[in-house]
C-alpha cells in the first residue's frame, strides 16, 4: 500500500498497530502527533512516510478501533483527534500478544 | 463495508475534511521545522516531502475510504462522456444509429417475441392443440362435420376436452338493431366448452349454460369487450339485457375480457364483436363440414401422440356412419396453426435485424478505429503518464459502452413507438400483432443488445489502441505517418464486411419487393377497384322462396337505377374470404374413391359475375328466367371446365347434384383463396333455385366515390330495408389489401433495413475513404506537383473504393442466395437466384460505393498541393 524509503522496512500491518499502541499509550492525538511519536518512539529508527499515517487512521476507524472528534490543538488549531475505542483495545492485545511471540520465536532463531 | 460506500457516495465533504485534516498537519510541521531552526520556505517543503506530499496523501486516503474499483469506473465515464462531448457530431451520430439499430431490432424481436416465443395468451397454452381435418385447402378441408367432433369428444383418450368454433361465421353476420344506430357485427358460434378449454373466464356475467347450447335453446350471447366499451359505454349493468339480433331477442350471459381476442389469435386482422353458442346436435350435424377444433392435451400426451389415436379413432367413425363427410385428422400444436404462416415472414425479418445490427457495429468500429489513431498521442501521453494497457483498453470500452447504451436508450424509445404502431395497425392479417409490445423481456433484450453491441464495436478499437507503440506514436507527427498496416487491414475488412452485409438485406429486400410486385400484378379474376360490398340480408319477415326473390329482385333493380351504378348483383361469398367446397363430378363418370373432385361454391344472384368483372367465357349469365321451377342451371370456372369436362364444350353438359345442374356458362378464374394461388375449381350456382346460402353481399360497381355511393344505395333501398348499417360499405380493394397485408408487411420492414444497411455501408465506405485520403494527403500532394492530374486521381481513389466494394459484394451475393433460398416460401414468380434482382442491386451497390469514393476522391484532388506539402 505504501512505499518505503525507510531505514527500517515496514512489514505490512505494521503501522496500524504502531498507530494503535501509539493511542492506547498517549490518548487522543492528531495525525502529525501520532506520526511525531511513532518517529520519536523509533529513535529515528522509521523514517516515516507520513501520509500513510492518514490511510492507516482511515483503516483503523472503518474497522471501528479508533474514534476521531473535531478539536482544538495547543496552539489553538483546529485538528482531528483520534482515540482508541473498546475495541481497538482488544484488538491491540490480541496484536500485542502475536507480536510478542513472533518477535520470541524470531529471536530464538537468531540466538541457535 | 457499509462506511466504504457512504464515503463512495459523500466524497465532496470528506475530501474537505481531509483538506483541512492535511492543512493542519502541514503547519504543525513546518512549525516544528522553524523551531528546529530552518527558514520558513525551507521549513514548509520539508513538512511535505516528509508527507510524501499532498496529492498523493490524498489519493491514497481516498482509496482507502472508498471503494476504488467504482471509483476508476465513474472516472472512466467522467471521462468517456467529457470526450464525447467535445466530439458532439461524431457522438450524435454514433447514438443515432445505435438507436436506429436498437429500436429496430428490438421491434422486431418484440414481434418474434409474440409471434413465435410467448406461448398463446390462454392458461397452460402448451398443452393446446389444432385439430384439422385434412390438409386440403379451404375452410371445408380443415373444418369437421359435428357428428365426429361428438364421437371424438367422448371416445379419445388424448385430450382432456376437444373444443371447436363455428368456422363459416361471416363477417357482419349479426345485424344489432334497436337502441342506436343499426350495426352489422361479426359473430363467432362457439361449443359452450370453448371459453373454459381456453381458460378464459367472462369479466362480467358468465359463460354459456347447457340450455343455451341446444338446438333452438334460449338464444344469448357473449359481447366482447371492445364492443362492450364501444357500443355500451361498459355498462357494468348489461349482462342479462336483451339485445335484438337479426330481428330476434338475445339475452346478453356476460362480457369477455379485454384481454381476450378471438381475431388476434384465431382469424388475423378481424374484430369480433359478439359470441354466440353453437348446438352440437343432429340438425348441425347435416349441416356438414362446420367446426373448426381445439383440444386441451393431457399432461404428458404429444400432439404426435394424439395424432395417432386420431387415425385410429376416425376410420371407425367413418365405418360406423356411412352418411358423414370423411375425416382424417391432423394434429399439431395450436402456436403452430396460429403463426405457421407467418413464421418464415417474421424469421427473416429477425435474420435481417441481425445483419442490421452486424452493420451497425462495423460501422462504429471503424468510426472509432479513426478516432483511436487520431487519438494515439493523447493515449501515450496517458501512457507514458502510467495507465496501464488494461487501464487506457478499458477506458476506450467505457467509451464504447457509454455510446452504445446512450444509443439504447434512443432505441427504447423508438421501439416503444415501433412497438405500439404495429399493436395498433388494423385490419392485417397477421396473428397476435396486437400482442406486440416492449415490455420485460423486449428490455431485457434492449440492455444486452447495448452491452454487445458496445464490446463488439469498442473491442476492437481497444486492442488496437494498446498495438501501437508508445515511442513511436509521441514522435510521429501527422506528417506523411501512414496508418499501421494492421489498421488498415481491419477498416478494409470492416468496409467489406458492411458492403457483403448490405448486398444480403439489399437482395433480400429486392428479392421480396419484386414477389410482392407479381402477387400485385397477379390477375385476380376480378376487378376490385371502384367496386364496393354491403351485406342486403333480406329480414326474418321475408320466409318464402318467392318472397326472397322478390326482395333480392326488388333491392337489385333500385340499385341499378341509382345514377352512377355500373353493376350489381349478390353473393355469398365475396373472394378472399369465407369460402367453402362441396363434392361435385361430371355427370355420367365413375370416380375413383377418395378422387370426388369438389369445387369452391358461390351462391349468386344474376349481375354478380358483371359487377365484379369476372370475364364470361363461353355460355350466358344467369337471369331472371333461372327460377326455382326452371331447370337447375350453374356456372364453372375455365379450370373446373377442363377437370370435369376435359377435351369437350363443358356448356350444356351436366354435373352432379340432387336433381343434376345444367351447366350454362363457363367464367374466367378467380384467385379466392389467396393471391398467390388459383383456387381450382369454381362453381357458381343461383340464388333463385337454391335456400342453401346464409349471407348476402350486394357488389356494386360505380363511378362514384365509396362514401357517396354508400349513401345513395341506402337512401335507394331505404323502404326495403329501413335499418341497413351504415357501417358496413366495403370497398373490393379492402379485400386485397388484407389478403396481402403479411406480406406488405415483410416486405416494408425489410426494405426499411435494407435502405438503413445501405445508407450505413455508403457512409462507412465515404468515411473510410476520406479518413485514407485525409492522411495521405502529403502523398496526393507529392503526386500532384509530380504532374498527376485531378482525374487520374480520382480514377485511383475511387478504384480503390470499387475494389473493397467489389469484394464485399462477392462475398455478400453468396450469402444472399444462401438467404433467398431459406426465404423460398416467401418468393412468388421469383427464383432464390433472380438475375434481375442480383444485377440490380449489385449496380445498386457499386453506384452508391463510387459516389462515397467519389467525394472524398474529388476534395483531396481539389487541395492545393503546396498546402499539402507544406502543411506536414
Amino acid at each position: 500500500m505504501w512505499q518505503n524509503h525507510m531505514k527500517l522496512d515496514l512489514l505490512q500491518g505494521t503501522l496500524d498497530v504502531m498507530v494503535l499502541q501509539t493511542l492506547a499509550a498517549m490518548g487522543a492525538m492528531h495525525g502529525y502527533g501520532i506520526a511525531r511519536r511513532i518517529e520519536q518512539v523509533s529513535g529515528d529508527q522509521v523514517l516515516l512516510n507520513q501520509g500513510t499515517i492518514y490511510a492507516s487512521l482511515v483503516r483503523l476507524q472503518n474497522r471501528g478501533w479508533i474514534d476521531a472528534e473535531w478539536g482544538a490543538s495547543d496552539n489553538n488549531r483546529k485538528a482531528k483527534y483520534y482515540s482508541i475505542t473498546r475495541a481497538g483495545r482488544k484488538e491491540l492485545a490480541s496484536e500485542a500478544d502475536q507480536w510478542n511471540r513472533l518477535s520470541d520465536v524470531m529471536a530464538r532463531m537468531f540466538a541457535q | 463495508m457499509i462506511r466504504r460506500v457512504l464515503a463512495f457516495f459523500h466524497k465532496r465533504p470528506l475530501d474537505a475534511e481531509f483538506d483541512a485534516e492535511l492543512a493542519t498537519h502541514i503547519e504543525m510541521a513546518t512549525e516544528d521545522n522553524i523551531r528546529a531552526g530552518m527558514p520558513p520556505a525551507e521549513a514548509r517543503r520539508q513538512a511535505m516531502l516528509k508527507l510524501g506530499g499532498v496529492e498523493p496523501a490524498k489519493e491514497l486516503h481516498r482509496e482507502t475510504r472508498g471503494l476504488p474499483a467504482l471509483d476508476s469506473v465513474l472516472q472512466d465515464l467522467r471521462y468517456a462522456a467529457r470526450t464525447l462531448r467535445k466530439d458532439a457530431a461524431f457522438t450524435a451520430f454514433a447514438i443515432l444509429i445505435v438507436g436506429l439499430g436498437i429500436g429496430a431490432s428490438s421491434t422486431v424481436f418484440s414481434v418474434v417475441n409474440a409471434l413465435l416465443l410467448r406461448p398463446l395468451p390462454f392458461a397452460d397454452a402448451g398443452r393446446l392443440a389444432w385439430i384439422a381435418n385434412s390438409e386440403a385447402a379451404g375452410l371445408s378441408g380443415q373444418t369437421t362435420q359435428v357428428g365426429h367432433f361428438n364421437d371424438l369428444r367422448q371416445q379419445n383418450h388424448s385430450f382432456t376436452d376437444i373444443a371447436a368454433y363455428f368456422a363459416f361465421y361471416g363477417i357482419g353476420d349479426a345485424k344489432l338493431t334497436g337502441s342506436g344506430e343499426p350495426e352489422r357485427l361479426t359473430a363467432v358460434p362457439v361449443s359452450g366448452n370453448f371459453f373454459p378449454l381456453l381458460g378464459i373466464q367472462p369479466t362480467l356475467g358468465r359463460n354459456f349454460n347447457d340450455d343455451e347450447c341446444k338446438w333452438n335453446g334460449p338464444k344469448a350471447v357473449l359481447l366482447s369487450h371492445g364492443l362492450w366499451e364501444r357500443r355500451f359505454n361498459s355498462d357494468p349493468s348489461i349482462v342479462g339485457r336483451a339485445l335484438t339480433i337479426d330481428e330476434k331477442p338475445y339475452t346478453v350471459a356476460g362480457v369477455m375480457p379485454a384481454s381476450f381476442d378471438f381475431g388476434s389469435v384465431f382469424a388475423p386482422g378481424l374484430h369480433v364483436d359478439l359470441y354466440m353458442p353453437f348446438p352440437l346436435t343432429q340438425e348441425t350435424n347435416r349441416w356438414g363440414n362446420t367446426l373448426a377444433i381445439v383440444g386441451r392435451l393431457k399432461p404428458g400426451v404429444t400432439a404426435a401422440a394424439a395424432q395417432a389415436e386420431i387415425r385410429v379413432l376416425a376410420p371407425q367413425f367413418l365405418e360406423a356412419h356411412r352418411d358423414r363427410n370423411n375425416f382424417v385428422g391432423f394434429v399439431k400444436p395450436l402456436a403452430d396453426h396460429v403463426s405457421g404462416r407467418i413464421r418464415t415472414g417474421v424469421l427473416v425479418l429477425a435474420g435481417a435485424v441481425v445483419v442490421v445490427m452486424l452493420i451497425v457495429c462495423a460501422n462504429l468500429s471503424n468510426l472509432l478505429l479513426a478516432r483511436t489513431a487520431s487519438r494515439q498521442k493523447e493515449i501515450a501521453v496517458r501512457t507514458a503518464l502510467g495507465a496501464g494497457r488494461g487501464r487506457i483498453a478499458r477506458q476506450l470500452l467505457t467509451e464504447s459502452l457509454l455510446l452504445s447504451l446512450c444509443g439504447a436508450t434512443l432505441g427504447l424509445v423508438l421501439a416503444i413507438l415501433g412497438t405500439r404502431a404495429l399493436s395498433h395497425l388494423e385490419a392485417i392479417s397477421i396473428p397476435l400483432l396486437r400482442d406486440v409490445r416492449t415490455d420485460g423481456t423486449a428490455l431485457g433484450f434492449i440492455v444486452l443488445m447495448a452491452i454487445a453491441t458496445g464490446l463488439v464495436f469498442g473491442v476492437g478499437p481497444a486492442i488496437q489502441s494498446g498495438a501501437g507503440v508508445l515511442h513511436d506514436a509521441l514522435k510521429d507527427s501527422s506528417r506523411g505517418s501512414t496508418d499501421s498496416r494492421s489498421r488498415h487491414w481491419v477498416r478494409g475488412a470492416l468496409v467489406v464486411s458492411e458492403v457483403a452485409f448490405a448486398c444480403v438485406l439489399l437482395v433480400g429486400a429486392g428479392l421480396l419487393i419484386r414477389s410482392f410486385l407479381r402477387v400485385m400484378d397477379v390477375d385476380l379474376g376480378f376487378h376490385p377497384e371502384s367496386a364496393a360490398a354491403v351485406r342486403i340480408d333480406p329480414g326474418p319477415s321475408y320466409k318464402t322462396k318467392p318472397q326472397i326473390n322478390g326482395y333480392f329482385d326488388e333491392a337489385i333493380r333500385r340499385v341499378r337505377s341509382v345514377p352512377g351504378v355500373v353493376a350489381a348483383g349478390i353473393t355469398d361469398a365475396l373472394p378472399l374470404g369465407r369460402n367453402r367446397t362441396w363434392g361435385v363430378g361430371a355427370q355420367g363418370v365413375q370416380y375413383e374413391r377418395g378422387k370426388y373432385p369438389s369445387a369452391y361454391v358461390r351462391v349468386v344472384w344474376d349481375g354478380y359475375l358483371n359487377a365484379m368483372g369476372i370475364p364470361l367465357r363461353a355460355g350466358r349469365d344467369f337471369n331472371e328466367r333461372d327460377t326455382p321451377d326452371a331447370d337447375p342451371v350453374i356456372i364453372i370456372n375455365e379450370t373446373m371446365a377442363k377437370n370435369l369436362f376435359p377435351g369437350q364444350n363443358a356448356v350444356g353438359k351436366y354435373v352432379e347434384f340432387k336433381p343434376a345442374k345444367r351447366v350454362i356458362g363457363v367464367v374466367g378464374d378467380v384467385r379466392h383463396l389467396a393471391l398467390e394461388q388459383g383456387s381450382g375449381n369454381e362453381m357458381y350456382i343461383p340464388l333463385r333455385q337454391t335456400g342453401d346460402w346464409s349471407s348476402a353481399d350486394l357488389v356494386v360497381r360505380s363511378t362514384l366515390p365509396p362514401s357517396a355511393l354508400a349513401a345513395t344505395v341506402r337512401e335507394a333501398l331505404r323502404t326495403l330495408q329501413p335499418d341497413l348499417p351504415g357501417n358496413d360499405f366495403r370497398p373490393l380493394q379492402t379485400l386485397v389489401d388484407k389478403a396481402v397485408s403479411p406480406r406488405r408487411f415483410v416486405v416494408l420492414l425489410l426494405a426499411g433495413f435494407a435502405c438503413f444497411a445501405l445508407i450505413l455501408a455508403s457512409l462507412g465506405i465515404y468515411g473510410v475513404i476520406s479518413y485514407s485520403v485525409g492522411q495521405r494527403a502529403q502523398e496526393i500532394g507529392i503526386r500532384m506537383a509530380l504532374g498527376a492530374s485531378a482525374g487520374q486521381l480520382q480514377r485511383r481513389i475511387v478504384m480503390q473504393t470499387l475494389g473493397l466494394a467489389a469484394i464485399g459484394m462477392s462475398i455478400g451475393a453468396v450469402g444472399s442466395w444462401l438467404l433467398a433460398r431459406a426465404m423460398g416460401s416467401l418468393l412468388y414468380g421469383v427464383t432464390a437466384a433472380d438475375p434481375t434482382t442480383f444485377v440490380a442491386m449489385v449496380a445498386l451497390l457499386t453506384f452508391v460505393a463510387a459516389i462515397a469514393g467519389y467525394l472524398p476522391a474529388r476534395r483531396a484532388s481539389r487541395a492545393d498541393p503546396m498546402l499539402a506539402l507544406r502543411s506536414a
